[in-house]
């Protein structure tokens, strides 16, 4: 697989937010501001890339044991503990940029999207997927991970565009707040559906 | 809380809860591993017996092939009298949404020479439901009921083939033509002799008995 | 607060998707038909009432400083039971419901319920906490399933009764954030006149 197309599908075709539907909770959640989604996005994007090269690496331990069955376990412990040291290493070497991701750090480990890209790496690559292709090396999972929180923020930030233009409107009663959000992320999603040629 | 968070506490505490949890999970990993492989196996073997033709008494265990770097595996199926009759093959196309796993079953026989596609069957896939998920549906997949290769070309019609592609899902029904395509080939490499139309440039690869122009209609 | 409203506070009051807006995830994903939302929410249900019976039970040997840690590898433990019993006896839904399934582990709703409920209550009032919030989510996914499958393919749990294909989109992605926003709005609707 090249690593273009791996690029252009996992950030528009098979976009993480809009036809995954993994990490909606932050994408619901903290979309309310430009400035906080943008942080989001980047807290996330550092996040996956380096949780999913960890990951890869202990899926192939555990596979040398013929341990996969332990993988949901294994991973999301890694994860957590993974977050809470970037935390403290950002702490210490880049208190600018610890003091811009940093709120978004802790909210990260039950975000879906982290362990679903792992587990979706995992899978791709595992050799029960018996396709021709489809197998990722350490190098793709690593450009899929990117890729796929590049699109996690782009989503994030077009979203949070509208959700600044929206609180300005004047929308009925019972949609305000999340059930327009979610309108909006419909009509949203429609439109990254004209990406599904691409690829 | 009544246990304070000291680090002799913490370390005993997560510790416990680690291996009581991993040790659970081995055993019953091990407790469900049987009916597992069973569910697997009772799956492959319904779908087997579901591509191949009605007559098939024997079905032989598990068999894999190289074709063109690629490794395939099929089964072979006989007639009461051990006649080759059918041959079932698994491929897995990249599809829109990844591989599609497809089990192609061929009606053999051995003596014309002449070999149909007689079913087929989508074991797992990941297209969009509502779109390449129609793929396993009869209105795309009969389409593949009793083709034969030879006659028809196995490419969708937008790439001037003989299938019908499902309404907005050309990537899954390219797909999955060319997987049975695939299937095919394997199927040749097995029996020895080329049995399929060049999908490029239309002109027949058979070098046997089947005429090249032949005139078939739809 | 009785145990009898233990139960019934998940469908209306407290419900996890319309009211706490909790686990989006998977209700926006799995929701493509009813028979798929429906098993996606038992799925949920199963691990949540385990999860919620052991955390109670331990939670008072449990240091403060890594409960949730310990939390997570009680429900990682929960799920992974779940994948190897549907593996067996399921196989078919497991593959449907897919990465779903190890994916209920990041679940606000387990987590969030373990936190807030079941480290502070009873084992029987924890469980009963489980199984009302496992059935209102279970609930308000097979609702979400019915609408989907009904505007996207013209049939409810596989039954066809509309000729064709439906309105298309519902089936997909736009199709499910849209109709999780109205139904939330009618859900508002509703309830705001039973409390008038």
């Amino acid at each position: 697989m090249e690593y273009i197309l791996i690029i252009i599908s996992a950030i528009f075709v098979n976009n993480i937010l809009l036809s995954q539907f993994l990490g909606i909770c932050p994408f619901l959640g903290v979309s309310n501001k430009l400035s906080t989604a943008a942080g989001m996005s980047m807290a996330v994007c550092f996040v996956i890339t380096l949780a999913t090269v960890v990951t890869y690496l202990l899926n192939s331990l555990l596979a040398s044991f013929g341990l996969e069955f332990l993988q949901t376990i294994s991973f999301i412990l890694v994860i957590a503990a993974l977050v809470q040291m970037v935390e403290i290493v950002l702490k210490k070497i880049s208190p600018s940029l610890y003091s811009a991701l940093g709120i978004f750090l802790p909210l990260i480990t039950t975000n879906c999207a982290v362990l679903g890209v792992a587990l979706t790496v995992v899978q791709k690559s595992s050799p029960f997927a018996a396709a021709e292709s489809g197998m990722f090396n350490l190098g793709e999972a690593t450009v899929y991970a990117f890729a796929t929180s590049l699109g996690f923020g782009l989503a994030m930030v077009l979203f949070a565009g509208l959700r600044e233009q929206l609180a300005l409107n004047n929308v009925p009663k019972a949609f305000k707040g999340i059930p327009i959000a979610l309108v909006t992320a419909g009509i949203l999603a429609m439109a990254f559906m004209g990406f599904s040629g691409l690829v | 809380m009544a246990v304070q968070s000291s680090f002799k506490n913490m370390t005993i505490c997560l510790l416990a809860i680690c291996l009581v949890c991993s040790g659970l999970l081995a055993g019953v990993y091990a407790l469900t591993k049987e009916p597992i492989d069973a569910a697997s196996k009772a799956k492959n073997e319904a779908a087997i017996k579901e591509v191949l033709p009605e007559e098939v008494a024997k079905i032989e265990e598990e068999r894999s092939i190289e074709v063109d770097g690629v490794t395939y595996t099929y089964n072979l199926a006989y007639d009461e009298s051990g006649n080759t009759v059918g041959c079932a093959v698994n491929v897995a196309p990249v599809g829109f949404g990844g591989p599609i796993v497809i089990k192609v079953g061929f009606k053999v026989d051995a003596q014309t020479g002449k070999n149909l596609v007689w079913n087929t069957k989508v074991l797992s896939h990941a297209e969009t439901p509502g779109l390449g998920a129609k793929c396993s549906e009869p209105a795309f997949a009969d389409q593949f009921k009793g083709l034969d290769p030879v006659a028809k070309k196995l490419s969708v019609t937008k790439d001037g083939g003989d299938i019908d592609a499902i309404t907005a899902s050309t990537i899954t029904s390219r797909a999955f033509t060319n997987g049975v395509a695939t299937a095919v080939n394997v199927l040749s490499a097995i029996a020895g002799t080329p049995m399929l139309i060049d999908n490029a440039t239309g002109a027949s690869s058979t070098e046997w008995n089947a005429p090249a122009d032949s005139t078939v209609t739809k | 607060m009785g145990k009898f409203q233990l139960i019934t506070k998940g469908l209306i009051k407290e419900n996890p998707t319309f009211v706490l807006l909790l686990g989006m995830c998977p209700t926006l994903a799995t929701t493509t038909s009813a028979i798929n939302g429906m098993s996606m929410g038992l799925a949920t249900t199963f691990v949540l009432i385990l999860s919620n019976i052991v955390i109670s039970a331990i939670a008072a040997y449990i240091p403060d400083k890594v409960r949730i840690p310990s939390y997570i590898v009680v429900i990682a433990t929960f799920v992974t039971l779940l994948q190897f019993v549907m593996q067996a006896y399921v196989p078919d839904i497991y593959e449907t419901l897919g990465l779903f399934i190890p994916l209920i582990v990041v679940n606000c709703i387990v987590l969030g319920r373990a936190e807030a409920f079941a480290n502070k209550n009873s084992v029987v009032d924890s469980a009963l906490d489980g199984i009302g919030i496992g059935l209102g989510f279970t609930v308000s996914l097979t609702l979400l399933g019915v609408v989907r499958e009904i505007l996207g393919s013209g049939s409810a749990f596989g039954f066809k009764f509309i000729e064709g294909d439906g309105i298309l989109a519902f089936v997909l992605a736009p199709g499910a954030f849209i109709a999780l926003g109205y139904l939330i709005v009618l859900f508002k609707k509703l309830t705001s006149k039973k409390a008038e």
